[in-house]
């Protein structure tokens, strides 16, 4: 890679607003991160909604922290290398087979025990 | 819990019956007493090891050394060498309760000498240390120290954590051994299953004990996979593909990977656990909405990923050894490594296998039960692919192919028990029998163990400069070997006989010569690691005479074996390039093995930290202190271990630079020593001439 010249000053100061930029990534990553989770509890604590939209609420918030992790934390965005992108593929049909198996196993569990 | 429980017990719930010494002093049955003194007999041991371990530092004045050249050390080689010194001592405890349990088994006849208590607590103990606290550690450190040598990198990529890595293992392998000495372990086995592990039926601390030691270990062991994966990704010298690297750092890779997905299970499920135990949750209660199956599915989500963890590296080295000790490349290099990545891929869909009797209906049992046999296809390749690995090879019989062959026999039998096992149709019949544990014992003992030890003996010149003693590995193999086929061929039979596993005593008299075969099989077992302990005591002695400090005792193949034994802090003076599988070879074909670089540069590296132990030493007492309760402990060491973290945030000196002047002078030596040695044949590999330098042998010779 060839570094076009620069003069030192407006080398550094790149760096800094470099610097101050991820700083700010990070900032908000972990603000979002915060408030990601602390939702959750707060609906739980205070009964803000029914039993089921509370579920599916705090089931689709944590997907939404795990790709604010991806974003923010593990600095993966679109314009990625495609190793990138298979380990995101990987890691996803991973989970998915853990948790559509751990469903399925469960469910039919459930459905052959006697009812109480 | 509240405030004044918090504060008003300073030691939490101990007390002076928290000591089984004690506890056997003050009562007078005849049956408490004896497993009393067995206990404190173990406890004794503990305790001795300890201060002579102590006493022989303080002799030696060797604390400096330990601390600044070991403890403290970021060095991915002294990482190794400890993580394997960790899983040694292990070992020795977990086969002296094999032994004894198999002791218990031979006069097990209505009655024996164990009290059941006991009982289960060995092989809680024995398989809890086995898994966690042998095995693991073993493989783990084989891995730090292979890889990037192989991989020609200066150090794995997180220095740091893998420190941190190692001492929390180390810290949860402690907190087992103190449960020797303060309290009792759990008796729930390896797998804990609640209900039995709740609070209403175990209330005592055993199962916390477990419960925190294995928290500790599936960290560290998350943060390694993390670690390797990443170097394995990263730090390959320039040219190296993936296709380029050695089939154990493939294997390594794997067992990475499937490290960080299949450990965090296993911290959750252990975690609700204790969520139920001390805040009074019900996750797996069996009122209150809890559901215990649930920790059986997470469980084993961890846990069939878990054994292939164990077993991928062993077969990344046997890979090294059949091409290594037969003199030819690897036979279906390709196929390997996808049989590889296949066996890892397929073991996170097989989980079920471990509870097809649990209840579900037949067609889920089908599926995985169809999907366990399936493994069998890459294994198959594998063997076939070792098999014409050694086809026409000019084979040497050393230690590490005798573990090798004997695996390949064994694992063999194992793989078929294996396969009967995963129809559903049978395992109803021989779930939970003795059978299972013949089974898994064929999987886990000539499968890793063998493969550890095989690694431990073809690597040891590499880290340590000298070759072990030949004698004495070999008796310590076929002691390991035919012990093995004693204690276990016979359970197939008695689980056959329905003999359920963890039976500390039963009424069949017909059982009784088959256990005591067994019995003698453990004794075997057991003079094969004394055996291994003499082998290790006569090599340190006779070192000198087997010194091959030019570092390719045995003509290797792979970059590890292109530098000194044992190597420099740094590893390779100038980063080699690569552009050949078996890298070593190629450059020793053509001449080049031993050159010196056109010019040196300065080297960067880590420093040493204090960080490893500062974090094993407080999850420790973090951890006892979530046993014994006692509050005021787990809030100090936490604070302190988060402290540690932030404050190493602000450490800006990380590293040290090794001046060139000092690289070339390293390298020099090594290479006049390298141009005097004399290359030699492999007929001469095991006698003094051995310098570690080999002579090129292509041709084959008829003897
Ligand atoms: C070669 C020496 C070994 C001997 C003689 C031995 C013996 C035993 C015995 C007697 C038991 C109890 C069986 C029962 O339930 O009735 C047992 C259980 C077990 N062993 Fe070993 N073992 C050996 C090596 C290993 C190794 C190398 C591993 C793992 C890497 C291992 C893992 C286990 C596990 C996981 C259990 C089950 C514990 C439980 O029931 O919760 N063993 N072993």
């Amino acid at each position: 890679m060839s570094e076009p010249i620069v003069t030192r000053t407006s080398a550094t100061n790149a760096l800094r607003a470099n610097e101050r930029r991820d700083f700010m990534s990070y900032m908000w990553g972990f603000g979002l991160a915060l408030g990601l989770t602390l939702v959750p509890f707060a609906l739980v604590q205070w009964q803000a909604m029914a039993r089921d939209p509370l579920l599916i609420t705090i089931a689709v918030l944590a997907l939404v922290q795990t790709v604010v992790h991806f974003r923010y934390f593990l600095h993966l965005d679109r314009k990625r290398k495609r190793e990138d992108l298979l380990l995101v593929l990987f890691s996803t049909s991973l989970l998915i087979i853990m948790v559509a198996g751990t469903i399925w196993i469960m469910a039919n569990l459930a459905e052959r025990m006697t009812p109480i | 819990m509240s405030w004044s429980t918090i504060f008003n017990h300073p030691l939490g719930l101990l007390g002076a019956d928290s000591f089984p010494f004690l506890a056997m002093l003050s009562s007078d049955d005849s049956d408490i007493f004896i497993n009393g003194l067995l206990g404190s007999f173990a406890a004794a041991l503990v305790i001795i090891s300890v201060m002579v371990v102590v006493a022989l530092l303080t002799r030696y004045r060797a604390w400096r050394t330990l601390w600044f050249d070991w403890l403290t050390s970021t060095d991915h080689k002294k990482i190794g060498i400890m993580y394997v010194v960790l899983a040694l001592v292990m070992l020795t405890r977990a086969i002296a309760e094999a032994v004894l349990m198999r002791a218990q088994g031979a006069v097990g006849l209505g009655g024996g000498f164990l009290s059941s208590d006991h009982f289960a607590q060995l092989f809680s103990t024995h398989g809890t240390i086995m898994i966690f606290f042998m095995a693991m550690p073993f493989l783990t450190g084989l891995i730090n120290y292979v890889v990037p040598l192989q991989i020609g990198a200066r150090d794995v990529a997180f220095p740091i954590l893998n420190s941190i890595s190692l001492w929390l293992t180390a810290a949860g392998a402690a907190l087992v051994m103190i449960s020797l000495v303060v309290g009792a372990f759990s008796t729930g086995g390896w797998f804990g299953y609640p209900p039995y592990t709740e609070t209403l039926y175990n209330p005592g601390i055993g199962v916390d004990y477990w419960i925190w030691s294995l928290t500790l270990a599936s960290l560290g062991s998350t943060l390694t996979g993390i670690n390797i994966a990443v170097t394995i990704y990263k730090k390959r010298a320039p040219g190296m593909k993936l296709y380029y690297m050695p089939l154990f750092t493939w294997t390594a890779l794997c067992t990475a990977i499937m490290m960080i997905f299949a450990m965090p299970p296993l911290t959750v499920v252990t975690l609700q656990l204790a969520l139920d135990r001390y805040l009074d949750f019900h996750f797996f209660t069996n009122g209150l909405g809890g559901n215990q199956m649930n920790f059986l599915n997470m469980f084993w989500l961890f846990g069939h990923p878990e054994v292939y963890i164990l077993i991928l590296p062993a077969f990344g080295v046997y890979s090294e050894i059949f091409s290594t000790f037969s003199g030819k490349v690897l036979f279906g290099y390709k196929s390997l490594v996808w049989a590889t990545i296949s066996i890892a891929f397929l073991s996170f869909l097989v989980w079920l296998h471990h509870f097809f009797t649990m209840g579900q209906s037949g067609h889920i049992n089908a599926v995985f039960g169809i999907a366990s046999m399936l493994i069998g296809i890459p294994t198959g390749v594998k063997i076939y692919d070792w098999m014409w690995t050694m086809l026409r090879g000019r084979i040497r019989f050393s230690v590490p192919m005798i573990y090798s062959l004997a695996f390949i026999f064994l694992f063999v039998i194992g793989g078929i028990t294996g396969i009967m096992l995963a129809n559903p149709i049978l395992d109803y019949q021989v779930h939970n029998t003795v059978f299972l544990v013949a089974h898994f014992h064929n999987m886990v003992v000539p499968g890793v163990l063998f493969g550890m030890l095989a690694g431990y003996t073809f690597w040891f010149p590499k880290a340590f400069g000298f070759r072990l003693d030949e004698r004495w590995g070999r008796i310590s193999a076929y002691c390991w070997i035919f012990g093995w086929m004693g204690a276990f061929f016979p359970l197939y039979i008695l689980g056959l006989m329905g003999l359920p596993r963890r039976s500390v005593a039963y009424e069949q008299a017909s059982y009784v010569p088959l256990e005591i075969v067994a019995f003698v099989g453990a004794l075997l077992v057991a003079a094969a690691l004394m055996a291994l302990v003499i082998q290790l005591w006569v090599s340190i002695k006779y070192r000198e005479k087997n010194r091959v400090f030019v570092g390719d005792p045995w003509n290797g193949r792979s970059l590890e074996w292109a530098t000194s034994a044992p190597p420099p802090e740094y590893n390779f003076p100038v980063v080699p390039s690569i552009n050949d599988r078996d890298a070593f070879t190629a450059a020793k074909e053509f001449g080049v093995g031993y050159q010196e670089p056109d010019a040196y540069v300065n080297i960067e590296i880590p420093q040493n930290s204090a960080m490893g132990p500062v974090f094993g030493g407080t999850s420790f007492l973090l951890a006892f202190g979530l046993v014994w309760q006692i509050w005021w402990l787990v809030i100090l060491t936490g604070l302190i271990t988060i402290g540690t973290l932030v404050m190493r945030g602000f450490q800006r000196d990380t590293l040290k630079i090794i001046p060139a002047e000092a690289v070339c002078r390293t390298h020099q030596h090594w290479i006049q020593a390298a141009r005097l040695a004399l290359p030699i044949k492999r007929s001469q590999e095991h006698t003094a001439a051995n310098k570690g330098r080999a002579a090129i042998e292509t041709v084959e010779v008829p003897t």
